[in-house]
């Protein structure tokens, strides 16, 4: 490689994580998201209002010509690892990353502005579960209109345009009033999924579909490690806490050596994570070797991750096991996030042909 | 303070005043010592200039570009990493002029004579014992895994001065010559074929007092630089992609597609994503550093490295099916330096078993992470207050 990786966070980065931290310590309290996952509201609209109107953020990859912040995915990551932690149901990562890399492949000025102010949210209609190479479940195009349904759609509840692709490869900007919305029961609480249904809704074709799905899946891929390594920072602080202070056996059970040495091996893996993560995030701002670098990220994070919060679960014991205690929501979100865009194996399938490790 | 600048024309003043095509090694290795470009970290007089330790890389790659001869610093790895920033911490002005000059050239070769066949992970339980006559300590005890100890000159020696006291208390650190009578150094044949390090007997050796490195009974405080340093050395090495112990397997697998299995394509590819994400998390710590904020990722280093190092020189003896069944060469020889990733498939299993023993057992550092990182309640101790000789043994 021509030029090593910037693998550490600047101060700027940190001043934002800090008022990312703040905002979510205020207001996005664990026992409150549990309340809200069981109500008819699932995402925190006031939450997003702060994060996208209050402090910019919706609009951090998209340039100031648009009203955007003009920052790169180095800031992104930063502020996925506080929503990570936080398991925040706020549609950051699907409008404000998915979307929004879908629209600047489009240049579509419009629709970029109005995401990048927050007060719309976009939604790219392709499955959670889709990673960047496998082959997309397009629309029908009939008389100029869109016939078809679509499953698996994260955070369409909250959207207020979709971005769909047609069977003419084109991508639609479609209004969420012209489609039939439908929540599906989701195993992560706090990015719900939902059926799209399209019975001759009129869109606007805003480009090439192929193009724009692949640069905003390859994005969502690299900074979704970001997201994990929040998740898994957060359940490893919080299980060591935990077990200073759990007393069996008149003795804190963090000092019985068999539980020590099992999570300074999980702070193993969440180090390399996040070496491996803002790896990814420095590969999607330079555009050097992104490809590869993604892949890795993905391939490391999610199996760290679903480590983490099930090891999270066992050592927290029969509270781990409880509605009210929320690593349950870190627990949902990393399996998820396991699958979402390509699953470790597909990422290390896709990394054997880009690293000539070819299959027998 | 001394900047990036001032270090380049001072690296090229000594490549003007002693051209590296027509000056012997040594006298090169030793005006750059005197020219303070050696450690430019350390002090001036003692091969330094008091500069920024990030900066070395700059007066490196001066003399890398003008083929100046390097001091070998694989083949004196223990010197430099242990032996010298002990000695310029503890030792006195007159040590620390006498030692540092041929311990950086290489011309003096360093052991360390720590660990005893009783004494491994429980280090302070030592039993090598030194007693005061006169102006010397006359000792007597064994040590083991000793590398480099028939190549040495020079060892750190961990002795047992006061065995009335507790074991980390009754600890005195020593300087011990090699070559003096009453040292006897065995080969200690492992499981490569290879003695690469060795069994050292010490009977009646006569240590002068001015060879002791630090107070009476602080030797073991003396030993935590010793040790901190050995650990501290691996971060930094800059490695490329394909860099460590998978570079090998990936080759072999690219070369020969009658080898591969959809198991072992499975296990490849997993192993080389985990050593591409230690490689950045190596990568990392050493900008950390570099950044003036070193952070706790070093202590976890060493175990990712022997672990992966043991599963990918595993994976490459099976990959290599028939020809795993044999081994390179099991001749006795005494290795001047240990190549983990030189030789053959087979040597590189064996050698790297040893990889989550030396330097502290994988099972010590997960102790040490888990209580200096994540501030766990450290094992409970039944020897702390107890004199060493009443220790059950």
């Amino acid at each position: 490689m021509s030029t090593q990786p910037d693998l550490l966070y600047s101060e700027e980065e940190e001043a934002l994580r800090a008022a990312v931290r703040d905002l979510l310590t205020d207001h996005c309290a664990p026992a409150d998201v549990i309340v809200r996952t069981e109500s008819d509201a699932p995402h925190d609209l006031a939450l997003w209002k702060s994060l996208a109107e209050g402090m910019g953020l919706a609009g951090l990859l998209v340039p100031e010509a648009q009203g955007g912040q003009g920052a790169t995915h180095r800031e992104v990551a930063v502020v996925l690892e506080e929503l990570g932690r936080a398991v925040a149901p706020v549609p950051y990562l699907t409008s404000a990353v998915v979307a929004t890399e879908a629209l600047l492949a489009c240049a579509d000025e419009e629709l970029l502005t109005r995401l990048a102010s927050g007060r719309t949210i976009g939604v790219l209609a392709v499955g959670l579960h889709t990673a960047p190479g496998a082959a997309l479940k397009p629309v029908r195009l009939e008389d100029g209109a869109l016939h078809g349904e679509l499953t698996g759609i994260a955070d369409a509840a909250a959207a207020d345009v979709l971005l769909v692709p047609a069977d003419d490869g084109g991508l639609y900007a479609v209004a969420a009033g012209a489609v039939t919305i439908t929540e599906q029961v989701s195993l992560d609480l706090t990015r719900p999924l939902a059926t799209v249904t399209l019975d001759g809704a009129t869109g606007r074709r805003i480009g090439d579909a192929e193009p724009a799905v692949r640069r905003a899946l390859r994005a969502a891929v690299g900074l979704l490690a970001s997201e994990q390594l929040g998740v898994a920072e957060w359940v490893l602080t919080e299980t060591v806490r935990y077990l200073k202070e759990r007393k069996q056996f008149n003795r804190p059970v963090g000092g019985f050596q068999a539980l020590k040495h099992r999570l300074a091996q999980l702070w193993l893996e969440v180090v390399n994570l996040r070496a491996a993560a803002r790896d990814a995030a420095d590969a999607l701002a330079s555009g050097e070797d992104a490809d590869v670098r993604v892949a890795v990220a993905q391939a490391y994070a999610a199996p760290v991750a679903v480590h983490a919060a099930e090891e999270a679960l066992q050592l927290h014991a029969g509270i781990g096991m409880t509605w009210e205690h929320p690593i349950h929501l870190h627990l949902k979100r990393a399996k998820a996030d396991s699958i979402a865009f390509g699953t470790a194996g597909a990422h290390r399938e896709a990394l054997a042909g880009l690293v000539d490790l070819q299959a027998p | 303070m001394t900047d990036a600048e001032e270090l380049r024309s001072r690296t090229r003043e000594l490549l003007a005043a002693h051209p590296p095509a027509t000056t012997d090694r040594l006298d090169f290795l030793r005006a750059r010592f005197d020219a303070g470009l050696a450690w430019v970290h350390y002090p001036q007089g003692l091969g330094g200039l008091g500069a920024p330790r990030a900066l070395q890389a700059v007066v490196d790659a001066e003399l890398e570009a003008a083929d100046a001869p390097d001091n070998d610093p694989r083949r004196i790895g223990i010197g430099l990493g242990m032996a010298a920033p002990t000695v310029l911490r503890y030792g006195t002005e007159e040590q620390k002029r006498r030692y540092l000059r041929p311990l950086w050239t290489g011309e003096e070769v360093w052991c360390q004579l720590f660990s005893e066949p009783g004494a491994g992970s429980d280090l302070a339980a030592l039993g090598t014992r030194a007693v005061r006559e006169g102006e010397d300590w006359v000792v007597n005890g064994q040590k083991v895994w000793t590398s480099s100890a028939h190549l040495a000159r020079w060892a750190i020696l961990i002795a047992r001065t006061d065995p009335d006291v507790p074991k980390h208390q009754g600890i005195t650190y020593f300087i011990c010559d090699m070559t003096d009578p009453g040292v006897e150094v065995r080969p200690l044949r492992q499981i490569t074929g290879e003695a690469e390090f060795n069994e050292v007997f010490l009977t009646g050796v006569r240590i002068p007092d001015s060879r002791r490195l630090g107070e009476v009974g602080d030797g073991w405080r003396v030993a935590q630089t010793t040790l901190n340093n050995e650990r501290v050395a691996i971060g930094g090495m800059r490695l490329p992609r394909e860099g460590g112990m998978i570079g090998p397997v990936a080759k072999t697998w690219r070369e020969r597609p009658e080898l591969r299995t959809h198991d072992l394509h499975q296990r490849l590819l997993k192993l080389w994503v985990e050593a591409e994400v230690s490689r950045l998390t190596a990568e990392r710590l050493r900008q950390q550093l570099v950044a003036g904020q070193p952070g706790p990722e070093g202590a976890g280093m060493k175990l990712a490295f022997a672990r992966l190092n043991q599963e990918i020189s595993g994976l490459e003896v099976e990959l290599r099916g028939e020809e795993g069944l044999l081994y390179d060469d099991w001749t006795m020889r005494r290795p001047e330096l240990v190549d983990f990733t030189g030789r053959d498939a087979g040597y590189r299993y064996l050698r790297s078993k040893g990889n989550s023993i030396e330097g502290g057992t994988s099972e010590i550092l997960l102790n040490i992470v888990a209580e200096r990182v994540l501030g766990l309640p450290a094992e409970p101790r039944t020897d702390k207050d107890v004199a060493w000789k009443d220790l059950a043994r």
